[in-house]
C-alpha cells in the first residue's frame, strides 16, 4: 500500500467538510461555524421567512451587533432611527431563528472577529463564515474561514452549507526575527506593498517559516485578518502549542474527554511533510520597519522613514494613474518623507488591532505621555470583554490621562457607520485595515499602522517612526 | 430570477484599476434592511458634490450615458468589503454586467448571485475595447452568455471565463438555494456521519 498522500492544512479541512459534489457543479461545503451580524443579515432573513425556510442548525450560528452601533456613553439613547432599527432587527431575527445573541447589554459583546476567538468558538480544522470579508481572521486557528455575501449568509443559514469552488493555496513563508518597533501589522503590511491588492486573488494564504511559530495568537489574527486586503479570501495557520492555550478553558471550547479527543485531532491538522501548495512566496522580515500607508488601498504601504513615491517613476500607465490619484486624493507630494506630516485623528482598536494586546502595545507608548493638543485619539477595544481586562489592567487610566477617548466596543472607526468618523480633509492613523477613499468618513484621509506607531504619532501630532520617539 | 438573455448596451468607461466596495456604496448606506434604492447611492462619494448636486464630471453623471447597462472598469473591481450592496446598487442603478480584466472573489460571487455579469476580459482584449469607445464613446457592444463572448460593434468575439454551474444557473434563471436545498437528506447523513447532528 502507497503511503498516505501529503495533504496541505487546506485540503485535510476542505476534504472533511465536502458533503457532495455533482459533477460540473461547487462542492456542497460544510460549515461549523456561522457567525452573524446587523448590516449583512437583515436581507438574508428576510429571504428565508420569504421561502418559508427556518435556520436550519441554530446551534452553529451565533450572533452579534458590531458595524452600526454607538461606542459612546451606553447610556444615551441611539439617535440614528436607520442604525436603530437595524439593531432591533438583528435582536428580533435571532429571536425567531433561535440563534445565541450578543446584544447591546451583552458583556460578551464585540466586534464578531474578536469575540469568536475570545469565546472559544473559533477552534481548528473548523470551517467558518460570517457576513463579513474580515472573517480571515479566524484561519490563524487552522480554520478555514471567509467572508461571504448576504445571499451565501441566507443559504447557509437555510442549508449550514455553502456551494463552494475550491480554491489555490498560497504558501507565504514568513521568515526571520523582527525588529523593535514591529509588530504582526508591519508584517502584513510588507507583505501587502508587495503583492498589492489584487494578489492573492482566487486563493486562500497558507502562513508558514520561522517567523509564524514565534507570533501569539493575536499577532497571527492581525496577519490573517488582512489577508483579504492581498485579495485572499482566506488565510490560515497551523495550529500549534501556541494554539491550544489560547484556546483551552475558554467558554465555548471543548471539555473534558471531548478536549482531548479535540486536540489530538487538531494536532492532525498541519500541513504535511512534501505536501505541495499552488504557488509560494517568502516574505523576510528581517530589517523591517514599522511600516505605513500612504495612499488609498492597503497595498500603498511603504517602510515609515521612506519618500512617498512618485507617479513619473512608475512605468505601467494604469498603476501610475492610480497613483496620482490616490496622491491626489491624499494630497501628499511625490518624493516627501511622510515623517513629520500632521495627523488630526488617531484610531486604535477594530479586528484587525483592537485585542488586548495592541491596548497594551498603545499603552506602552502612551504611558506618562500626552496627546498632542491638536489630535483627537480614540481607543475602542474590539469587545466588551477586551474592555473589561484593559480596565482591569489599568490601560483605561492610561489612555485617559494622555488626553484619549475611552470608549465602548464595536467596528467605530474602522467602517464609520455609527458617527465614529473623520471630516472631510482630516488625516487619521488607523490601526484598522482599510484606507479606502472616505472608508472612515467621507472626504477623510487614512494612514494604515500599528498600534505602536499611531500612539506615537497621537503624541507628536504627526507622522512618527515610534522608535525615534524621545522617553 | 428570470434567465439571463443575449443584451446590447453602450458602455460607461471608468477605467479606475482596484475599485473597491466602499466607493461603489459608502458604509453609510448600508444602514439598510432590503435591498431597494441602493442604485441611487451607487458611487455617491464619486457622483455627487458635497452638497449633493450630481458632478458633471463624473461618467455617470453624463447624459450621453443614461441607460447604459455596461460599467467599463479597470483592473481587479470589487476588491475589499463583502457587502452584496454593491451589486444590488450596480444593479439598481440599472447595470447588468461589469468589464473588468479581473474581480475580487467575493464581489464577482455576489454579482452572479443577483443576474449581474463579472465579465472578465483579457487586457488585450481589455484596451481594444477602451480604444473603440474613445474613436466612438456610442459605441454599442453585445453580452453574449450563452457563447461567453462580447461582440464588439464590428462584430468580432471577445471570450470571458465564467464557472460553468454560475453559467447555468444565470442562463436557466437557477435559484442557488433551491438547488442547495436538494441536498438536505446527504446533509444529515454528513452530519450524522461526523457527529455534527
Amino acid at each position: 500500500m502507497n503511503a498516505p498522500k501529503a495533504k496541505t492544512l487546506f485540503q485535510k479541512i476542505w476534504e472533511s467538510h465536502v458533503v457532495t459534489q455533482e459533477p460540473g457543479a461547487p462542492a456542497v461545503l460544510y460549515i461549523d461555524l456561522h457567525l452573524v451580524h446587523e448590516v449583512t443579515s437583515p436581507q438574508a432573513f428576510a429571504g428565508l421567512r420569504s421561502r418559508g425556510l427556518r435556520v436550519r442548525r441554530p446551534a452553529r450560528t451565533f450572533a452579534t451587533v458590531d458595524h452600526s452601533i454607538p461606542t459612546g456613553d451606553p447610556a444615551v439613547p441611539l439617535s440614528d432611527m436607520l442604525a436603530s432599527r437595524q439593531i432591533a432587527q438583528m435582536e428580533e431575527n435571532a429571536g425567531w431563528g433561535g440563534i445565541r445573541f450578543f446584544g447591546m447589554n451583552s458583556t460578551q459583546r464585540g466586534i464578531v472577529h474578536v469575540i469568536g476567538p475570545e469565546l472559544g468558538l473559533t477552534q481548528p480544522g473548523m470551517t467558518v463564515v460570517c457576513g463579513d470579508s474580515h472573517t480571515s481572521t479566524h484561519g490563524a486557528f487552522g480554520a478555514l474561514a471567509f467572508g461571504i455575501g448576504t445571499s451565501e449568509v441566507e443559504h447557509v443559514l437555510a442549508s449550514q452549507c455553502l456551494l463552494q469552488r475550491r480554491p489555490g493555496v498560497c504558501e507565504v513563508r514568513i521568515e526571520g526575527k523582527k525588529g523593535p518597533g514591529v509588530t504582526a501589522k508591519d508584517i502584513v503590511l510588507a507583505l501587502l506593498a508587495r503583492i498589492g491588492v489584487g494578489g492573492g486573488t482566487g486563493h486562500v494564504f497558507e502562513y508558514t517559516g520561522s517567523a509564524v511559530g514565534s507570533l501569539t495568537m493575536e499577532e497571527r489574527m492581525t496577519i490573517c485578518n488582512m489577508s483579504i486586503e492581498g485579495g485572499a479570501r482566506a488565510g490560515m495557520m497551523a495550529p500549534d502549542d501556541t494554539t491550544i492555550e489560547y484556546i483551552a478553558g475558554r467558554e465555548f471550547s471543548p471539555r473534558g474527554a471531548a478536549w482531548d479527543s479535540a486536540v489530538a485531532r487538531w494536532r492532525k491538522l498541519p500541513t504535511d511533510d512534501g505536501a505541495v501548495f499552488d504557488r509560494s512566496m517568502t516574505l523576510d522580515i528581517s530589517g523591517l520597519s514599522p511600516m505605513i500607508t500612504f495612499g488609498t488601498n492597503p497595498g500603498m504601504g511603504l517602510a515609515i522613514t521612506g519618500p512617498v513615491p512618485s507617479p513619473d517613476q512608475v512605468a505601467d500607465p494604469a498603476r501610475r494613474s492610480a497613483l496620482r490619484k490616490a496622491l491626489e486624493y491624499m494630497n501628499l507630494t511625490p518624493g516627501q518623507p511622510l515623517l513629520g506630516s500632521p495627523v488630526n485623528v488617531v484610531f486604535i482598536g477594530s479586528c484587525t488591532n483592537g485585542r488586548i494586546s495592541d491596548l497594551r502595545l498603545a499603552a506602552s507608548v502612551l504611558r506618562g505621555r500626552r496627546v498632542a493638543p491638536t489630535v483627537r485619539l480614540l481607543v475602542v477595544p474590539g469587545s466588551q470583554a477586551v474592555k473589561a481586562q484593559a480596565e482591569d489592567e489599568g490601560l483605561d487610566g492610561i489612555f485617559k490621562s494622555a488626553g484619549a477617548e475611552w470608549r465602548e466596543a464595536g467596528c467605530s472607526m474602522c467602517i464609520a457607520m455609527n458617527g465614529d468618523q473623520l471630516l472631510p480633509g482630516q488625516y487619521a492613523v488607523s490601526t484598522s485595515n482599510r484606507n479606502f477613499e472616505g472608508r472612515q468618513g467621507k472626504g477623510g484621509r487614512t494612514f494604515l499602522a500599528s498600534p505602536l506607531t499611531a500612539a506615537a504619532c497621537a503624541v507628536t501630532g504627526t507622522i512618527t517612526d515610534v522608535r525615534t520617539l524621545p522617553s | 430570477m428570470p434567465g439571463f438573455s443575449r443584451f446590447t448596451s453602450r458602455l460607461v468607461p471608468l477605467l479606475v484599476d482596484n475599485i473597491d466596495t466602499d466607493q461603489i456604496i459608502p458604509a453609510r448606506f448600508l444602514k439598510v434592511t432590503d435591498k431597494l434604492g441602493l442604485g441611487e447611492s451607487l458611487f455617491s462619494d464619486w457622483r455627487f458634490n458635497p452638497d449633493g448636486s450630481p458632478r458633471a464630471d463624473f461618467v455617470l453623471n453624463m447624459p450621453e450615458h443614461r441607460g447604459a447597462q455596461i460599467l467599463l472598469a479597470g483592473d481587479n473591481f470589487g476588491c475589499g468589503s463583502s457587502r452584496e450592496h454593491a451589486p444590488w446598487a450596480l444593479s439598481g442603478f440599472g447595470f447588468r454586467a461589469v468589464i473588468s480584466t479581473s474581480f475580487a472573489d467575493i464581489f464577482a460571487n455576489n454579482a452572479l448571485k443577483n443576474s449581474l455579469l463579472p465579465l472578465a476580459l483579457s487586457g488585450a482584449d481589455h484596451r481594444e475595447v477602451v480604444a473603440l469607445l474613445k474613436s466612438d464613446p456610442a459605441a454599442e457592444f453585445s453580452v453574449d452568455l450563452s457563447s461567453q463572448t462580447l461582440i464588439t460593434p464590428g462584430g468580432k468575439p471577445m471570450p470571458f471565463p465564467i464557472d460553468s454551474f454560475a453559467k447555468t444557473c444565470l442562463l436557466n434563471g437557477v435559484d442557488e438555494l433551491g438547488y442547495l436545498l436538494r441536498f438536505v437528506p446527504e446533509i444529515e447523513a454528513f452530519e450524522q456521519s461526523t457527529s455534527r447532528g
